[in-house]
C-alpha cells in the first residue's frame, strides 16, 4: 500500500530515490574531495577506506528499508494511533515496520553497492581467498542485522520516551559515519567503545580488517573476526526483548 | 509598526513551542555531539597528514567541525524549518485560509522561523559547541567582537536558508507532494554549505562557484568570521554577500509566492 501511494506521486518519487542514492553519493564525495589532498588516511588507502563505506553502507540501507520506518513510533504513541495496530491479527512489530514503507531508501543500497564494487576492483588484496570472499556478504547480511536491532531497540526505547527518535539516529546514521573511517583515526576508547558496547564494530571493521589483511588496533584474537553472525543474532534477541517489553508496558493514551 | 509587532509575537510563539519539545532538544544534542566527535577524529586524521589544509589551522578545523554541529539545527540546513508546516497545509489546502488572514505570509513565517532558530542555537547549539570546547583544542576567540560578528552572520544565515526552504515549500503548490524537492534541497544544504568539509578544501574553479552559492551563507561565512580568517573589510564583504543573497532570495519568495497563490482554487463545503 505504502510503495502504491508513494508511486502516485511519481516525479516526487522519481526525486526522492534520486536524492537517496545521492545523498549518500555526496558523502563518498566529500571522502573523495578529502583523497585529493591526501594519499591515506589513518594509513588506509582511498580503495580501504571505499570498502569500509561500501559495506557498512550496505548494512545501514538494507535495515533501514526495512525497518527504518519504526521512528514514527514515537508519533503513534503520542497521537494514540497505535492503538488501531494492536486489535489487527499482525503481530504489531511488523505492521510498525511496514509503516509508511519508503521504496526511496533503495537509493542508498544502490549507491553504497556501486561504491563496494569499484573498491573491490581497486583493492590491491592480491590472492582472494575464499574465506575473504565469503566473509564479504555474511558481512553484510550481519551487519543489516546489527542496524536492524539498533533501529527495534530505538523503537523499543520510545515506548518510555516518546519522543527521542533522534537519539537512534546517532547509533545508525552516525555508526555508519564512523564505521566510514578506518578505525586507527579514533581513539582508542571509541574503538572500544563500539566493539563491547554497541557493538558496531562488528558491522564490517573487524570483518573488514581480516578482509584487507590488516592488524585490529585492539589487538583482539583473530577468531572475532568471524564473530559477526553470532554478534547479531544476540543484538537481535536483545532487541526482541526489549521490544516485547516496551509493547507490554504500553498504556494508551486514553483519549 | 502593526507588522513588526505581529512578527515579534509570533516568533516568541514559535521560540516558545520549540522550547517545549525538551526530550527531541536532548536527543538532538547527543545526535550534534556524537556527530561532532566523528567529524573532529576524521578531521585530526587528515590535519595530522596536511597540517595548514584549506587555510585552517587544526584547532581552527576542530572548530569548524563543532561550530556546524551547533549550526545545523539553528540554520535547519537538512529542513525542518517552521515553514515545514506550510507544506502539509498546502497539501491540505489549509492554505486557503492562511491567505484570508491579513498577515504576509512570507513575513508570518520568516517570524515563526526565526523564533525557532532562536532557540535551536540556544538548545541544540551552545550545549555540544561547549562539549567540543572541552574535549578538544579549539580555536575560539576570547574577546566580544568576533562573537558579535559570528552572531549576525548567524542570523543572516538563517535568513538565507529560510528563504532558500520557503522556494522549496512554494513548489508544492506544482507539485503537492514536495518531499522529493525537500530532500534534494536538504541534501544541497549539507554539501554546500561546508558541513561534511570546509568549502575551501573543495579543488579548483568547482571550489570557487561552491563558495559563491547561497549555502555558503548558512555555514561558511558565519565559522569564518568566528575563526577570525575573515576580518575587518573581509568580514564586511562576508555579511554583504549574505544580506544580498537574502534578499535576492526573499525577493524570488514573494514573487513564487505571487504566481503560487493564484492556482490556489478554493473548494466549496
Amino acid at each position: 500500500m505504502w510503495v502504491r501511494s508513494t508511486v502516485a506521486y511519481r516525479a516526487s518519487f522519481l526525486m526522492a530515490v534520486a536524492v537517496n542514492f545521492a545523498v549518500t553519493g555526496l558523502d563518498f564525495a566529500a571522502i573523495m574531495i578529502m583523497f585529493t589532498h591526501v594519499d591515506a588516511l589513518g594509513g588506509f588507502t582511498v580503495a580501504e577506506v571505499a570498502f569500509l563505506y561500501g559495506t557498512t553502507g550496505m548494512a545501514l540501507g538494507l535495515a533501514d528499508l526495512l525497518l527504518g520506518s519504526m521512528d514514527k513510533l514515537g508519533a503513534r504513541l503520542r497521537d494514540g494511533t497505535l492503538d488501531t495496530l494492536l486489535v489487527r491479527p499482525v503481530p504489531v512489530f511488523f505492521q510498525v515496520a511496514a509503516d509508511r514503507f519508503a521504496l526511496r531508501r533503495l537509493g542508498r543500497v544502490s549507491q553504497s553497492l556501486l561504491v563496494l564494487g569499484w573498491s573491490l576492483t581497486q583493492l590491491e588484496t592480491a590472492d582472494w581467498s575464499v574465506v575473504q570472499v565469503a566473509l564479504v556478504p555474511v558481512m553484510v547480511l550481519s551487519g543489516t542485522a546489527i542496524f536492524g536491532a539498533v533501529f527495534a531497540c530505538g523503537a523499543a526505547f520510545q515506548f518510555w520516551a516518546q519522543d527521542a527518535s533522534e537519539v537512534q539516529n546517532s547509533f545508525t546514521y552516525g555508526g555508519n559515519t564512523l564505521l566510514q573511517y578506518p578505525p586507527t583515526v579514533f581513539a582508542t576508547e571509541l574503538v572500544k567503545g563500539v566493539t563491547f558496547v554497541v557493538p558496531l564494530a562488528f558491522v564490517n571493521w573487524l570483518p573488514a580488517l581480516r578482509v584487507l589483511g590488516r592488524d585490529d588496533p585492539l589487538g583482539l584474537p583473530g577468531w572475532v573476526d568471524f564473530a559477526s553472525p553470532a554478534v547479531a543474532a544476540l543484538c537481535c534477541a536483545v532487541a526482541a526483548v526489549a521490544w516485547r517489553r516496551g509493547l507490554r508496558g504500553y498504556r494508551s493514551t486514553g483519549s | 509598526m502593526h507588522a513588526a509587532r505581529l512578527a515579534l509575537v509570533v516568533a516568541v510563539g514559535s521560540f516558545r513551542r520549540y522550547a517545549t519539545y525538551r526530550v527531541a532538544t536532548v536527543a538532538g544534542v547527543v545526535t550534534n555531539t556524537v556527530f561532532g566527535f566523528i567529524l573532529a577524529y576524521t578531521f585530526t586524521a587528515l590535519w595530522s597528514e596536511r597540517p595548514r589544509l584549506g587555510g585552517y589551522e587544526l584547532p581552527q578545523a576542530l572548530a569548524f567541525v563543532w561550530i556546524g554541529q551547533a549550526l545545523l539545527a539553528a540554520t535547519a540546513l537538512m529542513g525542518g524549518g517552521a515553514e515545514n508546516e506550510l507544506q502539509g497545509r498546502i497539501r491540505s489546502g489549509d492554505v486557503a485560509v492562511d491567505l484570508y488572514r491579513p498577515a504576509d505570509l512570507q513575513l508570518w513565517w520568516l517570524a515563526a522561523d526565526l523564533g525557532r532558530a532562536a532557540f535551536q542555537l540556544l538548545g541544540r547549539g551552545a550545549v555540544p559547541l561547549a562539549v567540543g570546547a572541552l574535549a578538544f583544542p579549539l580555536a575560539l576567540p576570547t574577546t566580544p567582537l568576533p562573537w558579535l560578528l559570528f552572531l549576525t552572520s548567524v542570523a543572516l544565515g538563517v535568513v538565507v536558508g529560510f528563504a532558500l526552504r520557503y522556494l522549496v515549500v512554494l513548489t508544492s503548490f506544482w507539485l503537492l507532494d514536495g518531499s522529493g524537492v525537500s530532500a534534494m534541497s536538504g541534501l544541497l544544504g549539507v554539501f554546500f554549505s561546508g558541513m561534511l568539509l570546509p568549502l575551501t578544501l573543495f579543488p579548483g574553479a568547482f571550489g570557487e562557484t561552491v563558495r559563491l552559492l547561497p549555502w555558503s551563507s548558512m555555514l561558511q561565512v558565519p565559522a569564518d568570521v568566528l575563526l577570525g580568517v575573515r576580518q575587518g573589510a573581509d568580514a564586511a564583504r562576508g555579511l554583504g554577500f549574505q544580506a544580498l543573497w537574502a534578499l535576492a532570495l526573499l525577493g524570488a519568495g514573494r514573487l513564487v509566492q505571487r504566481a503560487a497563490i493564484r492556482r490556489v482554487v478554493v473548494q466549496g463545503g
